[in-house]
């Protein structure tokens, strides 16, 4: 075996174990239904319940004109700290075609509730530290003047820059006759450099198939299905804030609930303009584990 | 790099340890209760629209085991994390405010707001929530559903 090679394995063996830790202590918990939104670019106003550990596995699939199509991947872990306070750990990933796969990066995620009950509009505070290379494609979010030829650029290239950024957001949404309407505006500092701040939305709106629950345990019950569209896109950045330069996209969305604690999305997403990848197909799938935090806190001698 | 990882999934844990070590409500603690009596008139006097529907219970028994049940105990009778629901407290209150009480949550003790489900469901929660009838505390403190 090579030196490389064991380097990578034993990279992999850690980045392995990192991945897998909170599925072993999710172990410890039950798993629960919850109604999961069906976007996967916007955010909504509601929380990680308390307690409860979401692992969720997202990939994108890009073409890519210039380049080499792309399929980026990532595993998200979804905590609730608090009734009030969400946060979660990105471990970022991405294969681009004829080229290699590599680990892209991390983020780490807050929402804040800012509000104790429901109201006209629901905010809710976002903040982000991520550290990722110039690799990085999953397309999270679109900012500033994020373009699709920024991710024509060879891996080994691509992944020599590092970039450390703070990425706020504020998250507004209603619920109003089974509808959800929600709307991020976005504001991300890269702290490497003197980058100025960028600039980005999203705005999704989604609705369950159903609104009254069946009597019946089913998987194929409309109430279990949730669909929806999502618009999102760059709005330029501080010195050059607007539309030009930037890409946009459209994305039509849709989960299933399952009874089995299990939730998939889907979404087949298309550019609105020539600076946008033509074609963005994301799915995911997620479980929820309730008591995640209790079982943490037993293993530490705590009471609950 | 290992050490470091070692520490910060240390931290993490504990980190996660402190969010739940925190008193949590119990079904002997009254003022948990309180929050019902902060719902504004005009809710607590709404009508269940589903009282007439004869799967609103059974869909709200469905519903309950998915997204309460985890918290409140599967007969409602309260655990570590959540109150009874089968308390005077609860049994007592409006249809409206209970709705209230559902769609808002209590977030700073721990209740999430639940207005993520649609309406006809939460009236549905409502139906089963309602279906309770009380018993009487036994000596031991806890209490029993009995249910239709």
């Amino acid at each position: 075996m090579t030196p490389f090679s064991r380097v990578t394995q034993s990279f992999f063996q850690r980045a392995l174990a990192f991945a897998l830790l909170p599925l072993a202590f999710a172990s410890f918990a039950l798993p629960i239904q919850a109604q999961e939104s069906p976007y996967i670019v916007t955010y909504d106003h509601y929380l990680e319940e308390p307690g409860s550990l979401e692992v969720e596995y997202f990939s994108t699939f890009g073409t890519q004109r210039g380049g080499n199509d792309f399929h980026a991947f990532w595993a998200e872990f979804e905590y609730g700290a608090t009734a009030w306070w969400t946060t979660e750990v990105y471990l970022d990933g991405q294969t681009t075609f004829g080229d290699s796969t590599i680990f892209t990066g991390f983020r780490w995620e807050n929402r804040f509730r800012l509000l104790q009950r429901e109201h006209f509009i629901n905010p809710v505070l976002y903040l982000e530290y991520e550290q990722t290379s110039g690799a990085d494609k999953i397309l999270k979010e679109v900012e500033g003047h994020d373009v699709e030829a920024d991710y024509a650029i060879p891996n080994a290239i691509a992944r020599r820059e590092h970039d450390h950024e703070l990425e706020s957001k504020l998250l507004l949404s209603r619920t109003v006759g089974g509808w959800n309407f929600a709307e991020n505006t976005i504001a991300t500092k890269n702290l490497t450099g003197g980058n100025p701040w960028e600039f980005g939305y999203a705005i999704g709106a989604s609705r369950p198939l159903a609104l009254k629950a069946s009597a019946q345990r089913c998987s194929f019950c409309p109430e279990n299905f949730v669909a929806g569209i999502e618009i999102y896109g760059g709005l330029g950045d501080r010195y050059s804030f607007g539309l030009h330069d930037t890409s946009h996209y459209l994305a039509p969305v849709v989960a299933w609930n399952l009874p089995s604690d299990w939730t998939l999305r889907l979404s087949p997403g298309f550019g609105l303009n020539d600076n946008s990848h033509r074609f963005l197909l994301r799915w995911g799938v997620s479980r929820e584990f309730s008591g995640f935090g209790a079982a943490i806190s037993r293993l530490f001698g705590g009471r609950s | 790099m290992m050490q470091r990882t070692s520490v910060l999934l240390l931290l993490l844990a504990v980190g996660v340890a402190a969010t739940q070590t925190r008193s949590t409500p119990t079904s002997k603690d009254n003022s948990v209760y309180a929050e019902l009596a902060k719902a504004p008139k005009k809710a607590a006097a709404r009508r269940n629209p589903l009282e007439p529907d004869p799967d609103a219970v059974a869909a709200g028994a469905k519903l309950f085991g998915l997204h309460c049940a985890e918290c409140h105990g599967e007969m409602a009778e309260g655990g570590k994390k959540a109150p009874s629901l089968l308390a005077d407290e609860v049994q007592q209150a409006s249809s409206g405010t209970l709705f209230w009480l559902l769609t808002n949550g209590v977030v700073r003790k721990g209740m999430p707001v639940w207005s993520k489900l649609p309406e006809a469901q939460r009236w549905q929660l409502v139906s089963f929530i309602k279906s309770f009838t009380p018993a009487p505390v036994s000596s031991a403190g806890g209490e029993k559903a009995s249910h239709p």
